[in-house]
């Protein structure tokens, strides 16, 4: 493999990871607050794509705002979501509310498959983000380098709003006694809500930006990468928004660079995310930044 | 019959027990006092396997039992209650107490589920003992309710006859007393000393209930902060000013 | 009511439902029959998964993969050389198992013993972990062995799937395997050790602290529940007679999972009961996937609406009536007789008290 080849690999994984990373982080963020695994944040995923997708399609909005307007409407979407489907069930058995989850990710997904339909959609990439740059032997879409910016612009912000304001310090106290939490006063409901806006938006995000750059969009689109970066997540510890990062990053490389590196393994490419993930649980079941939450018996 | 040598039990940096050396021969009743997050139910769950301590050797009729799970210990012969009661809620009141029968029943899935004889046989057994286990509480009426229909005293003595039906010569009860009158009090005290006779048993309690442990102990240790501050006769405890200090405070 | 009385009901009950296989096998047309054995592997299916789910509380999502093992064991083991050699036209099957071949019975169980096997390989390290973690890390190993399928042409003809399979899963078959599945469970929670798994299921702490050794008793649902996992998955396969990876997604154990919660995991009449109306309800709203006349409108077919009908159906269940159809409890001879008291009792008014009140 030449150099540039190689160069060109790994910015292409940059980008991959950087995507996992975005999505993963709502994963963490939710299962941190509720203990839950979001199921249907894959298919929040897709549609924020879908709905950027439509906002310049059907309203030839300028893409910007159709961008802006599918993260809001994703965020109040996956409030909603919470509302419904969750809320009523946070008193009950795990069990039940992991159901509700899945329910909730096969009613998303067969109602896009019923509104809008489930052949493939080509999307039209803005041309901002389609123009082609080159390192030298090395050429990469646009797209591709904005992505990693961004993800990490998020994940500095992330950090200041967890670290540094009240609604950070909330959101870890519902995450670390969400009674306790309730008891100090804390308004647990809007805390949340907050959670799972935040966590939508950056999948809606994650989604539109994949749709730049693989501009396909099919109503199943989320299921694969929503598993994936949920495992991201596990993998760089579940709970931990800069273990979310790590996961979705070592993720994102290791599934390229060994498709990369060995081609004739690129039919078991989605198994890898999974061998990995049996592998962390086995070894270090917390994750590589994760800490151990032992029950009081 | 029990022994610890040095027991430790850290959590990341808190150390819950520290250096827990306790001995307690046959047929005593022994008590573990102390004030709240002293440590205590800590310690009954390193002896009975739940937690792995982090330092120090628990000995069970001289047999070492530190790294053993939790079934192999009941199967060792040492049972217990819960702080919280942990009955199996959806479960009646009957089969509460046949699952401590599982040990004596030991068959595995097959010979259970097509009936083996020798599995009838245990079967039958297990169910004749939870029966009288049951009556001699007064709960055999009750006994196709649900668990968690039983008013609170009774699920206490349910709780404590279900780890009776494992058959064990070492009970650990965890606050049996919690909640109770002084009326109920007393006769939890007279319970515990049939049972100890009738079954041969040795019981180690912990309890807050100042009348019950003083009443049916016959030595006490003291635990504050996860340090044995004290241990003897119930009336050399109360006399002690270090315990004193423990739970009411230095001035 | 006495046993006498239970046990003359229960052989009345065996005898009217072979009555009705009977006229099933000979009177139904050949739709309606698919559809009705159809319940048959389900109710295998749903009983299997009730096991783990409802029974000793593991939050299994591995369904699909053990149906996916059973399916392939039993269908490599009955094909013949010539069928074996018509579907591997791309790769040649491994030359051992070209010249297998064996009666439907005898594959059957292997399959089951196949995917049992598997099961225990996985339950041994996948159970150490929490329930969510467990769910993933099951789902991961269902995943797993698709893409292995898919892409070990010589064992599994990847991707094309196996053709032509002998439609072995007739009337008889599948109901009784579904008759004995249903037996075996019933006698499975009757005993000591179904006894344990409940416990477990309850609060594991206590359980062990009583001397019920957890971890076996977990492994050994899995292993069992894997076993009829995997039969149900062959008889699937006998049944539809062509099998690929692209059927044993996700999707198919998310139609179990609806099965057991509709019908109230932890209860073996609910998962029978569920079965039914599930897969006739399947069916039943097949239509709402193709072209409609309504009156003067002819709407298009809006595909994936029966399964948002079905999603938004197990998203009410397990919002609003958490226990499904039966909870936990169990269909008896004595709580019929009881509802019937009931009935009677509220048709006729302030009357006089049954034998069993």
């Amino acid at each position: 493999m030449t150099q540039a080849l190689f160069l060109q690999h790994l910015a292409n994984a940059l980008a991959l990871g950087s995507l996992y990373a975005l999505i993963a982080i709502g994963y963490t963020m939710v299962y941190g607050i509720l203990r839950l695994i979001n199921f249907a944040h894959g298919d929040v995923f897709m549609l924020g794509a879908y709905l950027a997708f439509y906002g310049l399609a059907l309203f030839a909005l300028p893409w910007w705002l159709s961008l802006a307007l599918a993260l809001f409407v994703t965020a109040f979407f996956g409030v909603g979501l919470e509302r419904v489907a969750y809320r009523p069930l946070r008193d009950s058995p795990r069990i039940s509310i992991m159901i509700s989850a899945i329910g909730a990710s096969f009613l998303i997904e067969n109602l896009a498959v019923v509104l809008f339909g489930g052949r493939p959609k080509g999307v039209n990439v803005p041309t901002i983000l389609n123009t082609v740059v080159n390192f030298g032997p090395v050429s990469v879409l646009s797209v591709s380098l904005v992505i990693p910016v961004c993800t990490f612009v998020i994940l500095a912000v992330l950090l200041w709003v967890v670290n540094g304001t009240k609604t950070g310090m909330a959101m870890r106290a519902v995450s670390t006694d969400i009674e306790a939490a309730r008891l100090m006063g804390v308004d647990v409901d809007k805390v949340v809500s907050f959670t799972f806006g935040t966590g939508s938006l950056l999948a809606a995000l994650g989604g539109i930006l994949w749709s730049y750059k693989y501009p396909q969009l099919n109503p199943l689109m989320g299921m694969m990468p929503g598993i994936k970066c949920f495992i991201a997540a596990v993998i760089g510890g579940i709970g931990n928004i800069r273990g979310a990062v790590l996961g979705g990053f070592l993720l994102g490389f290791i599934e390229l660079m060994t498709v990369a590196f060995l081609p004739e393994l690129s039919g078991y490419r989605d198994a890898f995310a999974f061998v990995l993930l049996i592998l962390v649980l086995l070894v270090k079941p917390t994750g590589l930044l994760g800490k151990n939450q032992a029950e009081k018996v | 019959m029990l022994r610890t040598e040095g027991l430790t039990m850290r959590f990341g940096g808190l150390t819950a027990v520290s250096d827990f050396n306790i001995s307690i021969e046959k047929n005593e009743i022994v008590g573990l006092i102390g004030p709240n997050g002293a440590g205590k139910t800590t310690a009954f769950n390193l002896i009975t396997g739940v937690y792995r301590p982090s330092a120090g050797n628990i000995y069970y009729k001289d047999r070492d039992i530190t790294a053993l799970k939790p079934h192999a210990i009941a199967e060792a012969g040492i049972s217990r209650t819960f702080q919280n009661i942990r009955l199996f809620k959806e479960m009646t009141v009957f089969d509460n107490v046949l699952i401590g029968c599982h040990l004596g029943i030991a068959s595995g899935l097959f010979a259970s589920t097509f009936g083996l004889p020798g599995y009838r046989k245990r079967e039958g057994e297990a169910r004749e003992k939870a029966k009288e286990l049951l009556e001699s509480v007064g709960l055999l009426g009750a006994r196709d309710e649900l668990a968690t229909a039983l008013p609170y005293g009774a699920q206490r003595r349910l709780e404590i006859i279900r780890a009776l039906a494992t058959g064990p010569s070492l009970l650990l009860l965890d606050e049996p007393a919690a909640g109770m009158n002084p009326q109920e009090s007393l006769e939890l005290m007279e319970f515990i000393r049939n049972i100890r006779d009738r079954y041969d048993l040795t019981v180690f309690l912990i309890e807050h209930h100042m009348q019950v442990v003083m009443g049916v102990c016959d030595r006490m240790y003291v635990l504050d902060y996860g340090q044995t501050i004290a241990q003897g006769a119930p009336a050399e405890i109360q006399r002690n000013q270090r315990v004193i200090e423990a739970y009411l405070g230095v001035e | 009511m006495n046993k006498k009385n239970k046990t003359w009901l229960t052989l009345g009950a065996a005898v009217a439902f072979l009555l009705l296989l009977a006229v099933a096998d000979r009177f139904f047309d050949a739709f309606t029959l698919r559809v009705f054995n159809l319940c048959a592997v389900y109710m295998v299916l749903a009983l299997s998964l009730n096991l783990l789910l409802g029974f000793t509380g593991l939050f299994s999502l591995g369904h699909a993969g053990f149906m996916a093992v059973g399916a392939y064991t039993c269908a490599l083991l009955t094909m013949s050389r010539e069928l074996k050699e018509l579907n591997f036209f791309l790769t040649p099957i491994l030359p051992w198992l070209r010249d297998l071949s064996m009666p439907f019975l005898p594959a059957l169980f292997i399959a089951g013993l196949v995917s049992a096997f598997i099961g225990f390989l996985i339950a041994a390290p996948a159970l150490r972990l929490r329930d969510d973690y467990l769910a993933i890390a099951t789902l991961g190993f269902a995943e797993i062995i698709r893409v292995l399928i898919t892409n070990f042409q010589p064992l599994t003809n990847g991707a094309q799937g196996l053709k032509g399979l002998p439609s072995y899963s007739t009337t008889y078959v599948v109901w009784a395997a579904a008759a004995v599945t249903a037996a075996f469970m019933v006698l499975l929670m009757r005993s000591s050790f179904g006894r344990a798994m409940k416990a477990v299921k309850d609060d594991e702490i206590a359980a062990e602290a009583m001397g019920v050794n957890v971890f076996r008793v977990k492994v050994t649902s899995f292993t069992v529940s894997s076993f009829f996992a995997g039969v149900g998955g062959a008889l699937l396969g006998h049944m539809i007679t062509t099998i690929d990876p692209k059927m044993f997604t996700f999707t198919l154990t998310y139609n179990i999972i609806l099965i057991v919660v509709l019908g109230g995991s932890g209860s073996i009449s609910g998962s029978v009961i569920a079965s039914f109306v599930v897969t006739i309800l399947m069916e039943a709203l097949r239509f709402l996937d193709e072209p409609m006349d309504l009156l003067f409108v002819r709407t298009p077919g809006l595909p994936g609406l029966r399964m948002v009908v079905f999603s938004v159906f197990l998203m009410a269940v397990i919002i609003f009536r958490q226990r499904g159809l039966m909870g936990n409890k169990e269909l008896s001879w004595d709580s019929l007789s009881r509802a019937g008291l009931r009935l009677r009792r509220r048709a006729g008014g302030e009357g006089k008290e049954g034998p069993n009140a």
